[in-house]
């Protein structure tokens, strides 16, 4: 098989405030369904390999996780290399189901940014309450960076994750680069 | 800046993370239908100065439709409710009322 590539071939910069760097690739799938259906999280939980989270929250254990996306949408993420054995099983467990799984690895970027100064420049991007007593490790936020939709959670203090669409990696990596300048800390939180 | 609340995920953020879609509660008319009725469904909008309901979608975010009732003069936001509706429910009405009184006789 063809060795996956990532949008940016794993680019890293850490000449400004933050180091920014694209990760992945990881097991993306997109599961729409009944959200409260016993069968649908069983079969989310095993492709996923934790709960499925609460509303607007995410459960990640190393490249695994599930992330709440809207009332009828997770994302589950896993290995890149199982990812085809995870939508399989999530098929077959589902048949009976009215869902959707399908696998979004190769649209999507993954990016982390880390530093002390992480919480200040992703709130220069976005429209969200970035206060360490409003949006702590755990939680779950779709929103904009700048033009562009993207999603971020806080696998641990000082450090986000990133995701985006594959087709807006280079955007997104150049306006956290502007972002994260030289100088440019604000030191509000 | 409207601050808008999204009754689909809980979030309430500024209006950059949402989109506004226009004119709520249009009664559709397709086949069948007079050249004036498809006509006035198609093209005919109200453009209130004052109370005015309308359809967002979390654009950004988790990307539900719902709707807002809002105030075009001065952006006071009354509040959100479920996209699946003909029509306001009462609350979001009561508090209208209560914000604007009498505003239904002078929307008409
Ligand atoms: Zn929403």
């Amino acid at each position: 098989m063809s060795e996956p590539v990532t949008a940016l071939r794993g680019a890293t910069d850490a000449a400004g405030i933050v180091q920014i760097r694209e990760i992945g690739p990881r097991g993306m799938i997109t599961l729409r369904g009944d959200l409260s259906d016993k069968a649908t999280i069983k079969a989310a939980v095993a492709a996923g390999g934790v709960n499925v989270p609460e509303v607007r929250h995410c459960n990640t254990e190393g490249e695994s996780g599930i992330a709440w996306m809207s009332p009828d949408e997770v994302l589950i993420m896993c290995p890149y290399a199982e990812v085809h054995a995870r939508i399989a099983d999530l098929r077959t467990k589902l048949a009976k189901q009215h869902s959707l799984a399908v696998n979004v690895s190769d649209a999507r970027a993954l990016f982390s940014v880390t530093g002390p100064h992480a919480r200040e420049v992703m709130a220069k991007l976005s429209p969200v309450d970035l206060h360490v007593d409003a949006f702590t490790p755990g939680m779950f936020r779709r929103t904009r960076l700048a033009q562009v939709p993207a999603a971020f959670w806080m696998p641990q203090e000082q450090t986000f994750n990133i995701v985006c669409f594959r087709s807006v990696a280079v955007y997104v990596y150049d306006v956290l680069k502007v972002a994260a300048q030289p100088g440019s800390e604000v030191g509000h939180f | 800046m409207l601050t808008i609340h999204c009754p689909n995920c809980g979030i309430t953020a500024e209006e950059t993370e949402f989109h506004a879609h226009g004119e709520a509660h249009l009664k559709r008319f397709g086949p069948g239908s007079s050249d004036g009725e498809f006509e006035g469904y198609l093209f005919m909008r109200k453009n209130p100065k004052g109370v005015h309901f309308e359809r967002w979608r979390h654009q950004n975010g988790c990307g539900k439709w719902f709707h807002v009732a809002r105030c075009t003069m001065t952006l006071e936001v009354f509040g959100s409710y479920s996209a699946q509706t003909y029509a306001p429910p009462q609350d979001i009405l009561d508090h209208i009322e209560n914000r604007r009184p009498g505003w239904q006789e002078s929307a008409t």
